[in-house]
């Protein structure tokens, strides 16, 4: 029996503490490469005030560093603690990007970020850029491999089930590696942090400015934030189409469901501009239509057809019939290791056997479902329109004023002009929080679109939990939220504490008179 | 192609690497941190006590995401059945560790002294809080944990977290602390200056010996007081991972029936030997070499305890066939021997440039420093 109370509660405590730890990971990521070229600009330049601002935004990536060290453990030991049949069902495969992650990338920025903060007079010049480098390199990195044990989750490849362990083993490592789902992903997501480090350094200035503080320090800054983060934000989109084009491939339901498309249409597709998707109606109320678009973005063709929901689910029935007859042949296999026509049958069908655990969900036994029961499963892949309609659609938005606010503020900088119009210094000011909401929808249309899968096809989530009970985990739920809601109390005063004190504030520059 | 059994070998002795390097590296932070009220008087005090780990803890802290994760890939089983079975356990050193960070970055922000003393406290509790939790584990390994697997090796767990403070894993705990903080104590002898150092210096005196008198007791009771586990079918080292196709008797003794008993009482007297040395040493001012014994007494104590567990990883007091043993809880052949090419290119590396940071770093902080710099940290 599958405890329901407790996968939500698990799925709920997972997702908070994700969501948590995604504020501070993509403000490390874009804010790393801005303090390297900052300081890559002091070495070339041996201008005092570039090693300045390299040191003030420092104390910043500090604050923040900390916290998204700390949080990431969370996410690590969530899987053994909350998802421990999940840990087994997948260890074998999912794990070792985790762990190439710690070995490769993790070791190095977390050795290295302690020389960039108590390296400045111990190393020379040349020396301490190149750990700052290290550093940056490594913060990337690290969101390499995390994002490609991420992709196997969406696209899981290289691997198959092994009825003597009950688990996913691997077959191809190079596959798992270069999955094409966990290399647009990576650029995407990378860039998204780029640009929301952008936008970090982008505001704070604009704040000084408009304090008429640090002028010069905030200037400068600003030039680098709006020359960097246009670079960034162009790579976000035209990436992020890209994840568009790949999951047309291996996430279709995800597609669809992104896209209100209820129905198959005649291709080329019509891209729905606005609308208000209805699950109940299985309609799309008030849709506003782009002729060809979506056909065109998904399939790059003008006669690929993109399948609809209804469509999919009418497919998903067959496949959990076909994993019915997997699951039944596994479990004449466990009583008879050696039944060779049991083996056969189970050969030839294991590739569907996870759509029969969608059965077990809705607590069915797959060997006594009945066509309702099936046709309830198949209904069950449908995730949350509306959710993920919307949070798409706001998250391009975004991603489109991005490029509008980076190619003015950077067309400024070019005319010697950041400081002239204080409504566009306000509107760099107020636009500081779009890139984590458009982040963390980012991510929402990810992993809220996977459900009811852990593993595309492979393992439904409410499978995967441990077996604790509903009230250890909402000891821990409310744990984490009491205790994660304080450090964010505490890091945002210390944040806007040191952004208010300033490089003049802090005597950082103007240097004080000796 | 590296066979199975000699994999899952490697593996092994990897496991105890990476948790070693944890209890190592990370061990003495843990240590500092505990001991940073009684080191350290004043704010000065603290803070140059503080600023010898600052720049490292972060690195420090990867052996233990790397070998939490290196279970995970390696031994997947035992994630699973570890993580969610000491799930409060777990929990409690999560927060630890999260608490941590926030001393090291946010103690210095604010003047206060009310702020300061506040996350005094909050990092001596986040430096006791793992020590003890990491020791009371690895002493309810001995007696066996309450779980058994169904046949589709979901794991089920019986017990709570009062269950795992019984007398021998609270004995356990006990070692645990009084070894990590007689290691902290060899740090802040080699990195401090007076009056911290000879403060360190004089502590280890108290610390060695009760390190010593309580390892012995544990190691007393695992001689003749605590039930040991063994395989009673024959062993096959390259079969499938599947806990289920073994039997396992209980009764016996662990150091005396177990594979690597005697290893792991070798061990054990050389853990004793250099806890001894390692405040003779320091006294004598020889603090690098104090540190470097503190260091090999840690490796040596962590190897003696899972030597002397062999070949077992976590042993099931409710089902004892569901222990989860070398020969049945790893990952696939083709992963324990990707993951160790992984290793054997960037182990090297690692320890090239952590070396190599220490070395920036050398030298003692002294409150002079302190006094004079203005954190950018």
């Amino acid at each position: 029996m599958i405890d329901h109370t407790v996968v939500d509660l698990s799925r709920l405590q997972f997702a908070l503490t994700a969501m948590y730890h995604f504020l501070f990971v993509p403000l490390t990521l874009g804010l790393v490469f801005m303090l390297t070229i900052m300081e890559s600009v002091y070495v070339m330049t041996g201008r005092e005030i570039w090693k300045r601002m390299t040191q003030f935004w420092g104390i910043l990536f500090g604050i923040n560093f900390a916290m998204g060290v700390a949080t990431g453990v969370t996410l690590e030991f969530q899987f053994g603690t909350n998802w421990a049949y999940y840990s087994h069902y997948v260890g074998d495969v999912f794990g070792t990007p985790l762990a190439i992650e710690g070995l490769m990338a993790f070791f190095l920025e977390a050795t290295f970020v302690g020389l960039f903060f108590f390296g400045w007079d111990k190393l020379s010049r040349i020396k301490h850029l190149i750990v700052t480098w290290l550093l940056a390199f490594g913060t990337s990195m690290s969101a390499l491999w995390i994002l490609a044990a991420n992709a196997w989750m969406q696209n899981p490849v290289g691997a198959e089930f092994n009825i003597e362990t009950m688990r996913m083993e691997v077959t191809s490592f190079s596959a798992v590696f270069f999955n094409p789902v966990a290399q647009s992903k990576f650029v995407h997501t990378v860039s998204a942090g780029y640009v929301l480090g952008a936008m970090f350094v982008l505001s704070i200035s604009a704040w000084f400015l408009l304090k008429g503080r640090n002028v010069e320090f905030a200037k400068r800054s600003m030039t680098v934030a709006a020359s960097f983060g246009l670079a960034a934000a162009l790579s976000v989109v035209v990436l992020g189409d890209e994840s568009g084009y790949t999951i047309t491939e291996h996430q279709k339901m995800k597609l669809a469901a992104i896209e209100a498309m209820w129905e198959t249409e005649p291709a080329p597709a019509s891209f729905t501009l606005f609308g208000f998707p209805d699950i109940a109606e299985r309609t799309t109320h008030y849709a506003v239509h782009i002729p060809w678009v979506m056909g065109l973005i998904g399939t790059r063709s003008l006669d690929g057809v993109l399948p609809g929901i209804r469509q999919l689910v009418e497919e998903m029935k067959g496949k959990i019939e076909n994993g019915q007859i997997a699951y039944a042949a596994m479990q004449k296999l466990r009583e008879n290791r050696e039944d060779a026509t049991a083996r056969a049958v189970f050969e030839a069908h294991k590739r569907d056997l996870g759509y029969a655990l969608l059965l077990t969900r809705l607590n069915v036994d797959p060997l006594a479902a009945t066509p309702s029961d099936v046709a309830r499963a198949a209904e069950s892949t449908i995730p949350n329109v509306p959710v993920l309609f919307w949070s798409f659609r706001i998250m391009v938005a975004c991603g489109l004023y991005f490029i509008a606010l980076f190619a003015f503020s950077f067309w400024l900088a070019s005319k010697r002009q950041l400081d002239k119009h204080r409504w566009y210094l306000r509107m760099a000011l107020w636009s500081l929080p779009l890139p984590w909401v458009a982040a963390e929808l980012g991510w929402i249309v990810a992993e809220h679109g996977r459900q009811p899968w852990a593993i595309e096809g492979i393992l439904p989530t409410a499978l995967g939990v441990s077996s604790v009970s509903a009230a250890q985990v909402w000891t821990s739920l409310i744990g984490f939220v009491i205790f994660y809601t304080a450090l964010a109390v505490v890091d945002a005063y210390l944040m806007v504490r040191y952004v208010r004190k300033g490089p003049d504030g802090l005597g950082m520059w103007p240097e004080p008179k000796s | 192609m590296i066979d199975y059994e000699t994999l899952r070998i490697i593996w092994w002795l990897l496991l105890g690497v990476l948790l070693a390097g944890f209890a190592i590296m990370d061990g003495f932070d843990l240590g500092i941190v505990t001991l940073v009220r009684v080191l350290a008087r004043d704010d000065d005090e603290r803070r140059a006590l503080l600023e010898t780990i600052e720049p490292t803890w972060e690195g420090n802290q990867v052996w233990l995401v790397l070998g939490a994760g290196a279970i995970f890939a390696a031994w997947p089983l035992l994630y699973a059945a570890a993580f969610s079975g000491f799930y409060f356990a777990m929990l409690l050193v999560l927060f630890a560790l999260i608490l941590r960070p926030g001393g090291f970055s946010f103690r210095n922000k604010v003047a206060d002294p009310r702020w300061r003393n506040a996350w005094d406290w909050i990092i001596t509790v986040s430096g006791v809080v793992p020590t003890l939790i990491f020791g009371v584990a690895i002493g309810n390994l001995f007696l066996g944990v309450p779980f058994r697997f169904d046949d589709a090796l979901r794991m089920t767990y019986e017990g709570g977290l009062i269950e795992l403070l019984r007398p021998f894993p609270l004995l356990v705990g006990g070692v645990s602390l009084a070894m990590l903080l007689l290691h902290g104590c060899a740090w802040a002898a080699l990195k401090s200056e007076a009056p911290i150092a000879p403060r360190a210096e004089r502590l280890m005196n108290w610390l060695s010996p009760v390190f010593i008198a309580l390892y012995a007791a544990a190691g007393a009771c695992l001689a003749f007081a605590v039930d040991g586990y063994s395989i009673s079918t024959a062993v096959n080292g390259a079969a499938s991972s599947n806990p289920l196709s073994k039997q396992v008797v209980t009764g016996g003794r662990w150091l005396a029936d177990g594979a690597l008993g005697g290893w792991a009482c070798a061990l054990a007297t050389a853990a004793i030997v250099l806890a001894a040395f390692v405040p003779w040493l320091a006294r004598h001012q020889h603090h690098r070499t104090a540190f470097m014994a503190s260091a090999t007494m840690v490796f040596a104590t962590l190897f003696s305890a899972g030597f002397a567990l062999f070949p077992f990883l976590m042993p099931s007091s409710l089902d004892p066939r569901s222990s989860l043993t070398v020969w049945d809880a790893s990952s696939s052949q083709h992963t324990l021997g990707l993951m160790l090419i992984a290793v054997i290119i960037f182990m090297p590396l690692i320890l090239g440039y952590t070396a190599w940071v220490y070395r920036v770093l050398r030298g003692r902080i002294s409150l002079q420093h302190i006094r004079d710099s203005h954190s950018l940290y």
